[in-house]
C-alpha cells in the first residue's frame, strides 16, 4: 500500500485533451498457477508515448506486455487498448491485434517464407490486400529498415540484426498504433544492436506510440518519455528518464542500475 | 554429405589397415563358408580343372577369386566422384540381387505367361488399394493431429481412442473385423472398401502421431508471431506451421507408405485379387511358387524405389528454405 502510494506521486505525462489513451491496464493481476507473476498493475500508455520497462529477470516485465496483445491470459484487471476492451471474445483480441505490433527478443521470422514473404503474409490474409499492394508496402517498411535488397532471401541468410529489422518491418507492414518490443537486442552480438536501436529510435522520432521492455539504458535515456521499473510483479517505480537513472528513489531500483550501468 | 567437415580424414577403405585385415577376414569366411561348394565356385573349380580335386583347393579357389574381385572393386570404386560411388554401389549390390533370384532356376517362360495378369489385375489393385488408402490415411492423421493438440476434451478423446485402438490392434484383425464384423451390424461391406478402410484407419493412426509430433516441433514463437500478427489459426497453421512441420513430417510418413504399400497384401485374406494374392495362387497351379512370389517381390520393390524418389523430391522441396 505504501508503495502504491508512492506510486500516484509519480506523474504521469500530460495527454492531448480528449484523446484515448494507447493502452490503459488497470489492477491486473496474473498467475501461472500458484505464481503470481502480475500483481495490481496499472499502467497508462498514452498515444505517440515511448514506454520503456526495465527490471530483473523475472519481473514479469514479458509477461506484462505480452498480455497487451494477448499472448498471454490474465485473469483479473483490464485492458483497454486504442479504448477497445481487451476480453478472451475472437472479435475483441483481433481488432486489438490489429492495433498491436510486436518484436520478439528471437525475431521469430518465418523461416520457410522470404524475407518479403515474411512482411505481405499477414497484410493478404488479415487484411485482404492485393499482392501486388502487399508487396509495395512491405517494400517501403522494409526500405525504411534499410534493408530492401535482402528481399527475396530467406532470414536464415540475414545476420541477426538484419533479421531483428525485417521483424520490425514485418509488424510495421500492418500499420499498428502501437509497438511492442520484447528485448529486441538481447540475442545480438555488441556490433548489431546499434542498426536494431537506429531503427527503433527513428521510428520514435516518427510518433510511434512504443512499449519496450530493454536493459538498453542509452536508448531509454535518449528515446523514452518514462521509465517503468518493475520487480516482482509490480511496478516498483516509475519516472522520466533523467529523474530514473540519477535518483532512482527505490532501494530496490537503484541495485538494478547499480548492477547494469557496469 | 550431413554437415560435412572440412577435414579430409584418410578414407575408411584406402587405410592399409582396414583395407588388409577386411580382406582377410573376407577370406577366411569364405573359406570356412566352404564358398567352393556352391554353384558358383564348383562352376570356377570345373574351369581350372579342380572339379575332382580336394573340396579344400576349390574352397581356396573359389575365395580367392571373389576376394580379389572385392579388392580390386573397392579400389576402383575409391577412385570414382561421390556421386558415382553411390551408383556404382547401388548397381553393383542390385545385381548381386538379382543373380541371387537367378539363381533359383526360375522358368522365365512361366513368368512371361503370368505377368500381364499379375500386373493389370494384381498390380492394379494394389496401386488403387494403396494409393486411395494413402489418400484417406493422411487426411485421417491431419484430423488426428489437430483433434491430439486441440483444447476440445471431446476431440481429444475421440482421437487418442482412435490411435490406440487402431495402433494397438493387428491389423489383420482389423480387416477382419471391418469385413466380418460391419455386416453383423446390418452393413455389408465389399472386401475391397472393407480392406481400404482398415489400411486407411490403421495408417492414419500411426501417422497421426508423426503429424502430432512435426507440428509439435516447431517453436513456440512461430506461432506467437502469427498470433501477434492477426492471423486466424486456420492460417497459422496451414501457412506458418504445417509448412515447417513438413521438413519433419515427410520422412517417417515417405516409411509408412512404404509400408503401407505392402501391408495391402494383407487384404488379400478377405479375397481382393491384388498382387501378392495373385502371385500366391498364380503359382500353385503349376508349382511355380518361386517364380510368382520374386517376380511380385520385384514390383513391390520398383514401387518402393518410386516412392522413395517422390520422397525425396518432397523433402528437397521443404528444406529448401532451410538450408543456406
Ligand atoms: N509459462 C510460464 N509458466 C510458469 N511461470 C512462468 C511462465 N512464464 C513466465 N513465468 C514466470 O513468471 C515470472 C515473470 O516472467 P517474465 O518472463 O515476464 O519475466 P521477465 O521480466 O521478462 O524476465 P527476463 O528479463 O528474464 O525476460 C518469472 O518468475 C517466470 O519464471
Ligand atoms: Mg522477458
Amino acid at each position: 500500500m505504501i508503495q502504491k502510494q508512492k506510486l500516484s506521486l509519480v506523474e504521469a505525462p500530460p495527454e492531448p485533451v480528449g484523446a484515448v489513451p494507447a493502452v490503459q491496464i488497470k489492477s491486473l493481476s496474473k498467475w501461472y498457477g500458484g505464481f503470481q507473476a502480475l500483481k495490481d498493475v496499472d499502467l497508462t500508455i498514452a498515444r505517440g508515448e515511448k514506454l520503456v520497462i526495465c527490471g530483473p529477470s523475472g519481473s514479469g516485465k514479458s509477461t506484462l506486455i505480452r498480455t497487451i496483445n494477448a499472448l498471454e491470459s490474465f485473469q483479473e484487471g483490464r485492458i483497454i487498448v486504442d479504448g477497445i476492451e481487451l476480453t478472451r471474445k475472437p472479435e475483441a483480441v483481433e481488432a486489438v491485434r490489429k492495433k498491436v505490433g510486436m518484436v520478439f527478443q528471437q525475431f521469430n521470422l518465418f523461416p520457410h517464407l522470404t524475407v518479403l514473404e515474411n512482411c505481405t503474409l499477414a497484410l493478404r490474409l488479415v487484411r485482404g490486400v492485393s499482392q501486388k499492394e502487399a508487396d509495395e508496402r512491405a517494400l517501403h517498411y522494409l526500405g525504411k529498415v534499410r534493408i530492401p535488397e535482402q528481399a527475396h532471401k530467406y532470414a536464415s541468410q540475414l545476420s541477426g540484426g538484419q533479421q531483428q529489422r525485417v521483424a520490425i518491418a514485418r509488424a510495421l507492414s500492418m500499420q499498428p498504433d502501437i509497438m511492442l518490443f520484447d528485448e529486441p537486442t538481447s540475442a545480438l552480438d555488441p556490433e548489431m544492436v546499434k542498426e536494431v536501436l537506429d531503427t527503433m529510435t527513428q521510428l520514435a522520432g516518427e510518433g510511434m506510440t512504443m512499449a519496450v521492455v530493454t536493459h538498453e539504458m542509452g536508448f531509454a535515456r535518449q528515446v523514452a518519455d518514462r521509465v517503468v521499473f518493475m520487480d516482482r510483479g509490480e511496478i516498483v517505480e516509475q519516472g522520466s528518464p533523467s529523474e530514473f537513472f540519477s535518483n532512482p528513489k527505490e532501494p530496490r531500483a537503484r541495485a538494478f542500475l547499480s548492477q547494469i550501468l557496469h | 554429405m550431413h554437415y560435412a567437415d572440412n577435414v579430409d580424414y584418410p578414407r575408411l577403405l584406402s587405410r592399409p589397415s582396414i583395407y588388409g585385415p577386411g580382406l582377410a577376414i573376407l577370406f577366411g569366411v569364405l573359406l570356412y563358408a566352404q564358398a567352393g561348394a556352391t554353384s558358383l565356385g564348383q562352376a570356377l573349380a570345373g574351369l581350372l580343372g579342380l572339379a575332382d580335386g580336394s573340396p579344400l583347393a576349390a574352397n581356396l579357389v573359389m575365395a580367392l577369386a571373389v576376394t580379389a574381385v572385392v579388392a580390386i572393386n573397392v579400389a576402383v570404386v575409391m577412385r570414382l566422384s561421390l556421386k558415382h560411388q553411390v551408383y556404382a554401389v547401388w548397381a553393383e549390390l542390385a545385381v548381386l540381387v538379382l543373380l541371387f533370384f537367378y539363381s533359383f532356376d526360375l522358368s522365365f517362360e512361366f513368368i512371361q505367361r503370368k505377368i500381364g495378369f499379375l500386373l493389370t489385375q494384381g498390380l492394379v489393385t494394389t496401386l488403387y488399394v494403396s494409393a486411395i488408402s494413402i489418400m484417406i490415411a493422411s487426411i485421417l492423421a491431419m484430423i488426428g493431429a489437430v483433434a491430439k493438440l486441440s483444447s476440445n476434451g471431446i476431440a481429444l478423446g475421440i482421437a487418442n481412442f482412435y490411435t490406440s485402438l487402431f495402433r494397438g490392434l493387428p491389423l489383420l484383425m482389423q480387416i477382419y473385423m471391418i469385413y466380418l464384423g460391419l455386416p453383423q451390424l446390418g452393413y455389408v461391406i465389399n472386401a475391397v472398401p472393407a480392406g481400404i478402410l482398415a489400411l486407411s484407419l490403421c495408417y492414419g493412426a500411426y501417422m497421426t502421431e508423426i503429424f502430432r509430433a512435426g507440428i509439435e516441433s516447431i517453436p513456440k514463437g512461430q506461432w506467437e508471431a502469427s498470433r501477434a500478427l492477426g492471423l486466424k489459426p486456420k492460417d497459422t497453421l496451414t501457412r506458418i506451421i504445417l509448412p515447417q512441420a513438413m521438413r519433419i513430417i515427410v520422412p517417417p510418413t515417405g516409411n509408412q507408405f512404404i509400408a503401407m504399400l505392402k501391408d495391402s497384401s494383407l487384404v488379400s485374406v478377405v479375397g481382393v485379387w491384388e498382387l501378392m494374392y495373385l502371385a500366391r495362387t498364380q503359382g500353385q497351379t503349376e508349382f511355380r511358387h518361386v517364380e510368382m512370389m520374386i517376380t511380385a517381390s520385384l514390383i513391390y520393390w520398383i514401387l518402393s524405389i518410386v516412392l522413395e524418389l517422390i520422397q525425396a523430391r518432397i523433402e528437397r522441396r521443404f528444406n529448401k528454405a532451410q538450408t543456406r
